[in-house]
């Protein structure tokens, strides 16, 4: 290995000594640092079919809780002679689209069989009672979040008040508020929920939000409790302690901006939890009741003609697993983009 | 071990009285009656069946009488089927139910395993795509959802299967499959997570320097390793079943307990209600401490000291 | 091969990782040679890239990596072309690895003696009974008391040492040519540390295996290698026996190296440690990597990579110092202590030359 040193070429001054002050900086860093926040939003960003989810969430609430501005149509007003019509939209000449129907082999109009002049057009038909499936569809779907947000707050509140108050209290209080969710989480979500819908049934909305928060803020219950154990002995807590700042104070200013990536995950993966148990008790008849709609009895309505129109339950069931999909799928991509370990 | 076991059925027992304390206290709170044509009855007559029911004692008299009830395994008497004993009742109905649920487990686990296991292994590939969006697609679609298309497009359009019924085997398969897909979807989503984290593990690294195959490292190293903490989400996975018996038994008309549950909702039978309430619980709570037992002993970590966390 | 006394020729290796920020280049033309029966320690820095190094050999790089370029002859054959299948016949048996921290390197379920027999099930084909015959051979050889009654135990139940003699068992298990131990020690504490060390030294007398040994202490390099390789940011920088290093180091940062260890003989005071930071391997500078760091640096550090000046046969710096042109300079005190004491011990008279290699 030996090299051969006339091949060196070397010129006037090459061995002068290097003047650090103009030397280039090696110190400096080359990635470029981001802030906590800016680093989670760029992983998110690049995670694809986390953003996708991210933007197809946005239109469903926008629609669901702005469509009826523009699609001026009652999800309640009924038709009867309109009944059962197929999805029809004006100009469009797919079957399954113009309003025909396969009946027993025959290709029927079926607008023009009820009766329905050239104007009467429903974008994805009408259910049984002859009411327009688009406007129940929005309509539900916005019970349906208002329910699942409403509910994933009071859990999220629950759940993190009581793991702070667990985690930093130690000691008794901590092992007796362990006790209580251990044996809250014992006893099977559906039973609580069943117990609480039927006993309340009076109430609707009101109680199935209660069935989902009160079954379900043990988890977040667990999580904070966890992390605020990890949290109370770092410096920056007990400084705060030593300063005299008030736990209340403490656990705002301090802990929950740090809980805050874990609640955030975990309030990704309570949301789709609670549309599904909103549609499974509104499902089996102990949910939300007519006139009011969610998706749960959309799709328990639909399944009633599902046989000869399968639509009605098609429309509604899909809008379902959309929302359980975007949701589980950003759940996912947000615990990817918080976790400093799978940086890549 | 032995103190932690005794610790454990204390809180089984407490977890259950407390159960069916509130589940007492909250059927009182609403109207209904057993008597089902109220205005055709003569006083005497309501008095009789009330009396038959315990009714015309007060209510703390009640409580005492059905909490006692329940150690000698007694649970009441259903108000939908007059004089039919709720533990008969749910006795009778638990065969269909333990075989949809068992089945459903097994298959669940099976295939739950595989797929994450392929996901894991093949991380970032065309495979752990497919396997993560069949694992994504078994928790967003729920399950009464599944087991309408299934019954309609496997069952009454091709005839391939029954559309409802009990009759052998082949009645369960539907509802087997319907039933599957969420323990399926979490199993996948536990095992690939949990996989992933393994096989980046310095004992993988090792396993690597060995020279044992891909094969040799998931099957003697990595599958171990994640399997034994798989066992505590057989609870959790077993409470989702009972959830989802509920519509699916509904659905193809299987005689099970989750069939009956809808039933007694929708009728008010309430001491039936209570029952199934108390009788899931306890399900629960069993197939918990089960499974506590179990990880503690496959587990070498804490099989001798014994007590893991 | 070139030299049939090497069991690995590694020439002009350069790898480089994919990573957002964009491509680390992690290892920057690296050429060495590992001898027959010889312990060639390898030292740096962290994140000079002595694991990447030796990883390559194992075939072992993470999957965002990339070998840009080089070789690597185990056996008159380039590692770097063969397959995975072909690979797995030769680690744990040709060449095989210890870890750092031996109480994250065994798997918790699986009972050590089934561990230690797993290569010899693999490599030997043996079953799996003579395989956990030999296992408890092996378990004797490491030291492990009563090995009859523990060979059935699981990880947990061993201290960090115990547990590191393990890890040593399964890679010696198949008696390989080549045992690359990447910091073996540091995890340990100092009295077992040195425990391990004997051990290893014992074990490669009886089963005559070369050894490439890692460490970032210069400390336990001494009475652990015959030859010593220096590496910076991705680049070997100096290489020569254990006392042409340790007596007569050429390259500054070898200086440095030195001059942060503890020594017995090292006034307390003089003590003092490399200042600054190593360049980042995203955008490599192009001249000397040490120069930002360096107080002899000139000019032409920031411009040209110095090639190898051979100081001896076996001793090779790469520093513009070692030009026939550039000025003399004088290294720091305690080198020039040292390098007084290397001049002595070349003398051929020298009564009893104080060598710190192995005996
Ligand atoms: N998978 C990877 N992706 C990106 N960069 C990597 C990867 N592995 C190693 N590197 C980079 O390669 C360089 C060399 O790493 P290496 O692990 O070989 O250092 P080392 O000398 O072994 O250090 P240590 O003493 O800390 O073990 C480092 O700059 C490191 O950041
Ligand atoms: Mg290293």
């Amino acid at each position: 290995m030996a090299d051969n040193l006339k091949d060196i070429e070397i010129k006037p001054g090459d061995f002068e000594p290097l003047d650090k002050t103009a030397g280039p900086d090696n110190e400096r860093i080359a990635a470029p640092s981001l802030t906590f926040g800016q680093d989670v939003w760029r992983r998110l960003k690049s995670n694809k079919t986390a953003f996708t989810s991210f933007i197809v969430l946005v239109l469903m609430f926008l629609i669901a809780f702005g469509g009826q501005a523009v699609y001026h149509h009652d999800p309640n007003a009924q038709e009867p002679k309109y009944a059962n019509l197929p999805p029809k939209i004006p100009g469009v000449g797919l079957h399954g689209l113009n309003g025909h129907l396969n009946q027993s082999g025959k290709d029927v109009d079926v607008y023009a069989a009820a009766g329905a002049g050239k104007d009467v057009h429903y974008i994805l038909g009408t259910d049984y009672l002859g009411r327009d499936l688009l406007a129940r569809i929005m309509y539900g779907t916005r019970i349906s979040l208002e329910i699942a947000l409403i509910a994933t707050l009071i859990d999220l509140t629950i759940g993190v008040g009581f793991g702070i108050l667990s985690g930093w209290k130690g000691g008794r209080v901590d092992l007796f508020m362990q006790r209580v969710i251990e044996i809250l989480s014992s006893i099977p979500q559906l039973v609580v929920m069943v117990l609480m819908a039927t006993a309340f049934t009076k109430t609707g909305m009101a109680s199935i939000i209660a069935a989902i928060a009160i079954t379900g803020w043990t988890t977040m219950a667990r999580l904070t409790r966890a992390q605020t154990l990890q949290l109370k002995n770092q410096d920056f807590i007990l400084a705060a302690r030593t300063l005299g700042e008030s736990a209340p104070k403490i656990a705002w200013k301090h802990l929950l901006p740090n809980l805050s990536s874990v609640i955030i995950i975990q309030t990704m993966f309570t949301i789709p939890s609670a549309i599904f148990f909103e549609a499974f008790l509104s499902y089996i008849g102990i949910g939300i009741s007519s006139p009011q709609a969610s998706l749960g009895t959309l799709i328990s309505d639909g399944q009633k003609n599902f046989q000869f129109l399968p639509y009605q339950m098609w429309y509604p069931a899909i809008v379902l697993i959309i929302l359980m999909l975007a949701f589980n799928l950003l759940g996912d991509g947000m615990r990817d983009a918080f976790d400093p370990k799978s940086k890549r | 071990m032995r103190k932690y076991l005794l610790k454990r059925i204390f809180y089984l027992f407490l977890t259950l009285f407390i159960v069916a304390t509130v589940t007492f206290f909250l059927m009182k709170l609403m109207p209904g009656t057993p008597l089902q044509n109220e205005a055709k009855l003569t006083a005497t007559e309501k008095a009789a069946i009330l009396a038959q029911y315990g009714l015309d004692k007060p209510v703390w008299l009640q409580y005492f009488i059905y909490i006692g009830g329940i150690f000698k395994g007694s649970l009441g008497l259903s108000f939908q089927f007059s004089d039919q004993a709720v533990s008969y009742l749910i006795g009778s109905r638990m065969g269909p139910s333990m075989q949809l649920g068992g089945q459903a487990l097994v298959v669940g686990i099976i295939l739950g395993i595989i797929l994450g296991a392929i996901g894991a292994i093949r991380k970032d590939t065309w495979a752990d795509r497919l396997a993560t969006i069949l694992s994504i697609l078994g928790i967003a679609v729920p399950s009464f959802v599944l087991a309408i298309l299934l019954q309609y497009y496997l069952g009454l359009k091709t005839g391939w299967f029954p559309v409802a019924g009990w009759e052998g085997f082949a009645y369960t398969i539907l509802p087997t499959l319907a039933l599957a897909a969420s323990p399926l979807a979490e199993t996948a989503r536990f095992i690939r997570t949990d996989m992933v984290d393994v096989l980046s593990s310095d004992y993988i690294e090792l396993a690597k320097a060995k020279g044992l195959s891909k094969f040799g490292i998931v099957y003697h190293h990595a599958l171990r390793n994640s399997l034994i903490p798989m066992v505590t989400l057989i609870g959790p996975l077993a409470a989702a079943l009972m959830t989802g018996s509920m519509v699916v038994e509904n659905i193809f008309s299987v005689p099970g307990i989750g069939e009956q549950f809808v039933k007694s909702i929708l009728v008010n039978d309430y001491p039936t209600i209570m029952g199934v309430t108390i009788f899931y619980s306890a399900l629960l709570c069993l197939l918990l401490l089960l499974t506590d037992i179990v990880y503690g002993i496959i587990d070498p970590r804490i099989r001798l000291s014994g007590n893991g966390d | 091969m070139e030299n049939p006394e090497n069991v690995i020729e590694v020439r002009n290796l350069e790898i480089d990782f994919h990573t957002y920020a964009g491509e680390v280049k992690a290892i920057r033309d690296v050429s060495f040679d590992l001898r027959k029966g010889e312990t060639l320690a390898i030292v740096g820095e962290s994140g000079s890239g002595k694991s990447v190094t030796t990883r390559s050999l194992m075939g072992l790089l993470a999957p965002n990596a990339e070998i840009k370029k080089g070789s690597i002859m185990f056996h008159g054959e380039d590692i770097i072309k063969k397959s995975e299948k072909d690979m797995q016949h030769i680690r744990g048996k040709d060449i095989a690895m210890i870890f750092q921290d031996p109480m994250t390197s065994l798997d918790p379920t699986m009972r050590i003696g089934m561990q230690i027999a797993e290569p010899l099930m693999k490599h030997k084909g043996l079953k799996k009974k003579e395989a956990v015959a030999q296992a408890l051979e092996m378990l004797k050889l490491v030291g492990i008391t009563d090995p009859e009654a523990r060979i059935n135990d699981y990880p947990y139940q061993f201290s960090g040492g115990m547990r590191q003699r393990i890890v040593i068992a399964i890679a010696l298990v198949c008696y390989p040519e080549v045992l690359i131990a990447d910091e073996p020690t540091t995890a340990l504490d100092v009295t077992i540390q040195a425990q391990i060390l004997d051990l290893m030294k014992d074990l490669q007398n009886r089963i005559d295996t070369s050894i490439i040994f890692i460490t970032h202490d210069l400390g336990v390099v001494a009475g652990m290698a015959d030859r010593v390789a220096v590496m910076y940011a991705g680049k070997i920088v100096e290489y020569g026996t254990v006392d042409e290093i340790f007596f007569n180091p050429q390259h500054p940062y070898t200086w440095g190296l030195l001059n942060s260890m503890p020594t017995l003989d090292t006034a307390s005071g003089s003590l003092r440690a490399i200042p600054g930071t190593p360049p980042d391997l995203l955008d490599p500078p192009t001249g000397d990597a040490f120069a930002a760091r360096s107080d002899y640096a000139m000019k032409i550090d920031t411009e040209k990579q110095p090639p190898f000046f051979k100081v001896s046969d076996t001793h090779y710096a790469a520093t513009w110092l070692l030009h026939p042109d550039a000025p003399k300079v004088t290294p720091p005190a305690e080198i020039v202590r040292r390098q007084k004491k290397f001049a002595e011990m070349q003398k051929p008279e020298a009564p009893f030359a104080h060598t710190a290699s192995k005996e």
